[in-house]
C-alpha cells in the first residue's frame, strides 16, 4: 500500500512547523508498518500530549490521543485486555521522561510488548519551547533564560536500568535506518524503546544556534555514531545509534495468560 | 436457593457485583480502605480467565481501564480519598471520550491522609465536581451489603446505557461492615450490555455522532472501524475541534444526556414517608442510623419518615423537592459539614426547615447525634 493509504488525509494540513521532526517519524513509522504487513485495524497508536503525540490523528489505525505522560498506562490496559493487537506509542521526551517517567519504567519493568517512540527534541514545543529532562546543559529555553542547569536524563540508561528488552536509538537524518530499527522494535515480543532524535527548529533551534532544520539534520549527522564505532573512542561525546539490546525475556501479557492457567487449575 | 446466602464486609459485596454484572478488567492500586476489593479480584478474575493488574500508581490504574474499556471490556477500578484526588483528570478524559468505566471511592476522612481507616462522607461534591471544566456525571452510593451489590450492578448498567464513568460513593463503614448478602441468582437483576454499532465495514462510523434517542454506539478497538479518541474538544469522527458550534454541541451532549435523564437514573428507597411530618434525608452509612432512629421513634407514635438516596448525582431534586412539599422539618444526616444539605436547601426553597445532623470527627454518626437536632427543632432542648 501507499503511504497515504495509511493517512487520514481529511485530517490535514498537520499542525506541526516548517522543518518539524516529527513528520519524518510518522513516514517511518508507516513504512515499517507496511514493509511487515501488518493489517491496519490490528495497530493501535496511543499517544499522550505533546507536538509529538498529535501523529495519532493523522494514522488510520484505531488510535488513542490521552493525557500528558499517561499513554503508556492506557496502552498497557488496551494491550493487556486484547495481547493480539499492535500498539505503538508515539511520546515527546516531556510526556516520556518528565510527567511520564514513572510509567515509562513501569512499563519497561513489565516488559509488556509495546514499542514506545520517543520523539526527542529537548524541549516542550507544544507549550513553546520550555526545557525538559533532556534539555542540555547550558541550553537556553523560555523557562531557562540563563541556560539550563538542569542534568539531562541518558533515556537509553534509563530504560535499560528499568528492564526494557530492546532499546535503540536512531535521529532523523537516518530515516532507512530509522525503518529497519521500527521494524524490529515493533516485532519484538517485548517493552521496546526507540529513542529518535526529533528536530524542533522552532523552539529548540533557534534559541541554540542551530536555527534551519538542515542545521540541526546535519547536527545529527555530525554529532552522532553507530554503537561502538571507532569514532565514538576518539571523541566520546558522539552520541551513539543503533540497537543497544535486544533480547528475549518473559513478556507480560504471556506470562498473563501463564498466570491464568494457573489460576484456572487452583 | 441453598449457599446463596453470604457473610461478607461490604467490600466484598461491591466484588461479587462487579463480577455479577460481567467486570472484565480491574486495575488499581493498595490504598485503604479499598484495597480488599484490589485483593479480591487479583484472586477471582484469573481465575475466570479476566484480567486483574496492579499499576504503578491511582491515575495509570484509572487510564488502564479507559484503555480496556474501549477494547469492549466492561472495567473499574477502586481507591480511596488521596487516591480520588489521583484518579481525577483520567476521569475527566472518561467523560469527555464518554468510555464507559467504574470507579469504586470508598471514603475514608480528609483532608490529605486525613483518618485512613476512618468513615466520613466528604468526597460528595468532589465525586461531582472533581475533574476540571464543566460536565456531568453519575454517582451512587449505598447502606449495606444487599444494596451494595445492586448499586455496583447498577453502576456497569447506567455506566454502558449513558457511555459515561460512574462512581461508587461507598464509604468505610459499610466497607468494612460484616453482614449478610443474599446473592441474586443470575438474570434477578438486569445486566445491561455495551450497545455496539450496526454500522458495516467499509461504511464510514461516526464514533460521536448521538443517535436520535442521544446514544451513541460503540466500536471496539481492533474491531473493524479505526477512529480517534482524544480527550480534545472533537467532532463526530473523533477529530479534534475548536469550531463553537461543534463545542457548544458537544458540551450540551455531555450534560443533557445525564442531566435529562436524571429520572431515569434516580434510585431512592422512602421509609414511612407517606404520613411523614418530619424527613430525614440520608445515604451510605449514614442512612442506617438514620433508619434506626426513624423505627424507633415510629414505636413512639412520632411522624418520623426516611428518604434514603443511592443516586447522589444527577442529584434527584423533583423526588426531594416533591417529597419536602408537605412537610414541617427536614433533617440531611451525613457525615460531613453540609455537602447534600446545600442541595436540599437549594431544591425545596425553604432553607429555614432543613436542618444538619451530622458527624465530622472519624467516628460513626450514632443515634444520639440526630435524636439531639431532633430535640431542638421540637424545642425540647440539647
Amino acid at each position: 500500500m501507499a503511504v497515504k493509504d495509511y493517512i487520514r488525509e481529511r485530517f490535514f494540513p498537520h499542525l506541526w512547523c516548517p522543518g518539524c521532526g516529527h513528520g519524518i517519524v510518522m513516514g517511518a513509522m508507516i513504512r515499517a508498518i507496511e514493509k511487515l504487513g501488518i493489517q491496519k485495524s490490528d495497530i493501535v497508536v496511543v499517544s499522550g500530549i505533546g507536538c509529538s503525540s498529535r501523529i495519532c490523528g493523522y494514522l488510520d489505525f484505531h488510535t488513542l490521543h490521552t493525557l500528558h505522560g499517561r499513554a503508556l498506562a492506557f496502552a498497557t490496559g488496551l494491550k493487556l485486555s486484547r495481547p493480539e493487537l499492535t500498539l505503538l506509542v508515539p511520546m515527546g521526551d516531556g510526556d516520556a521522561f518528565a510527567i511520564g517517567g514513572n510509567h515509562l519504567i513501569h512499563a519497561a519493568r513489565r516488559n509488556i510488548d509495546l514499542t514506545a517512540i520517543i520523539m526527542n527534541n529537548n524541549i516542550y514545543g507544544m507549550t513553546g519551547g520550555q526545557s525538559s529532562p533532556s534539555t542540555g546543559y547550558g541550553d537556553l529555553a523560555t523557562t531557562a533564560p540563563y541556560g539550563n542547569i538542569d542534568p539531562s536524563f541518558d533515556p537509553v540508561n534509563l530504560v535499560l536500568g528499568a528492564g526494557a528488552s530492546f532499546v535503540a536509538r536512531t535521529t532523523t537524518y537516518h530515516v532507512t535506518s530509522m525503518i529497519n530499527i521500527l521494524e524490529k522494535a515493533i516485532t519484538h515480543k517485548g517493552f521496546s524503546v526507540v529513542e529518535v532524535l526529533s528536530q524542533c527548529p522552532t523552539y529548540y533551534g533557534r534559541k541554540n544556534r542551530l536555527a534551519t532544520a538542515v542545521d540541526m539534520m546535519n547536527f545529527y549527522k555530525n554529532r552522532t555514531t553507530p554503537i561502538g564505532s571507532k569514532d565514538k573512542e576518539k571523541n566520546p561525546d558522539l552520541i551513539e545509534r543503533g540497537i543497544f539490546i535486544q533480547e528475549e525475556r518473559p513478556e507480560y501479557c504471556a506470562e498473563y495468560a501463564k498466570l491464568i492457567e494457573k489460576a484456572r487449575s487452583q | 436457593m441453598k449457599n446463596n446466602v453470604l457473610f461478607l464486609q461490604g467490600n466484598e459485596a461491591c466484588v461479587e457485583g462487579a463480577l455479577y454484572a460481567g467486570l472484565d478488567f480491574f486495575a488499581g492500586y493498595p490504598i485503604t480502605p479499598s484495597t480488599e476489593i484490589a485483593e479480591l479480584l487479583s484472586y477471582r478474575l484469573p481465575a475466570t480467565g479476566r484480567k486483574f493488574i496492579q499499576m504503578e500508581d491511582e491515575l495509570s490504574s484509572m487510564c488502564a481501564i479507559v484503555g480496556a474499556s474501549l477494547t469492549g471490556k466492561k472495567v473499574m477500578t477502586a481507591t480511596s480519598g488521596p487516591g480520588f484526588s489521583l484518579k481525577q483528570e483520567a476521569i475527566g478524559f472518561a467523560v469527555m471520550t464518554e468510555t464507559p468505566c467504574v470507579i469504586v471511592n470508598i471514603q475514608r476522612g480528609g483532608p490529605s491522609t486525613g483518618l485512613p481507616t476512618s468513615g466520613s462522607q466528604g468526597d460528595v461534591m468532589q465525586a461531582r465536581w472533581g475533574t476540571h471544566g464543566e460536565h456531568a456525571i453519575i454517582v451512587l452510593t449505598a447502606s449495606n451489603n444487599q444494596d451494595v451489590f445492586a448499586m455496583t450492578v447498577e453502576a456497569f448498567n447506567l455506566s454502558e446505557t449513558f457511555r459515561t464513568p460512574v462512581v461508587l460513593l461507598f464509604d468505610e463503614v459499610v466497607a468494612h461492615t460484616r453482614e449478610k448478602l443474599t446473592m441474586p441468582e443470575p438474570g434477578e437483576i438486569n445486566v445491561v450490555d455495551r450497545l455496539h454499532t450496526s454500522v458495516p465495514k467499509g461504511t464510514d462510523y461516526h464514533p460521536y455522532l448521538p443517535r436520535e434517542d442521544g446514544r451513541l454506539p460503540m466500536s471496539d478497538f481492533g474491531g473493524v472501524h479505526r477512529y480517534n479518541v482524544t480527550g480534545l474538544a472533537h467532532d463526530m469522527w473523533g477529530f479534534p475541534s475548536t469550531n463553537p458550534t461543534i463545542v457548544y454541541d458537544l458540551m450540551r451532549h455531555l450534560v443533557d444526556k445525564i442531566q435529562g435523564h436524571t429520572k431515569e437514573i434516580t434510585r431512592i428507597k422512602e421509609f414511612f414517608v407517606e404520613d411523614a411530618e418530619c424527613l430525614l434525608i440520608s445515604y451510605g452509612a449514614s442512612a442506617r442510623t438514620a433508619l434506626h432512629v426513624v423505627e424507633n421513634r415510629r414505636e413512639r407514635g412520632e411522624k418520623l419518615g426516611l428518604l434514603e438516596l443511592q443516586t447522589l448525582w444527577p442529584f434527584p431534586a423533583d423526588v426531594v423537592k416533591k417529597r419536602c412539599a408537605s412537610i414541617d422539618c427536614v433533617v440531611v444526616v451525613e457525615m460531613n459539614m453540609g455537602q447534600i444539605l446545600h442541595e436540599v436547601k437549594r431544591v425545596i426553597h425553604d432553607g429555614d426547615k432543613v436542618f444538619l445532623a451530622n458527624k465530622i470527627d472519624g467516628t460513626f454518626i450514632a443515634p444520639t447525634d440526630i435524636l439531639d437536632i431532633l430535640r431542638i427543632i421540637q424545642g425540647k432542648g440539647a
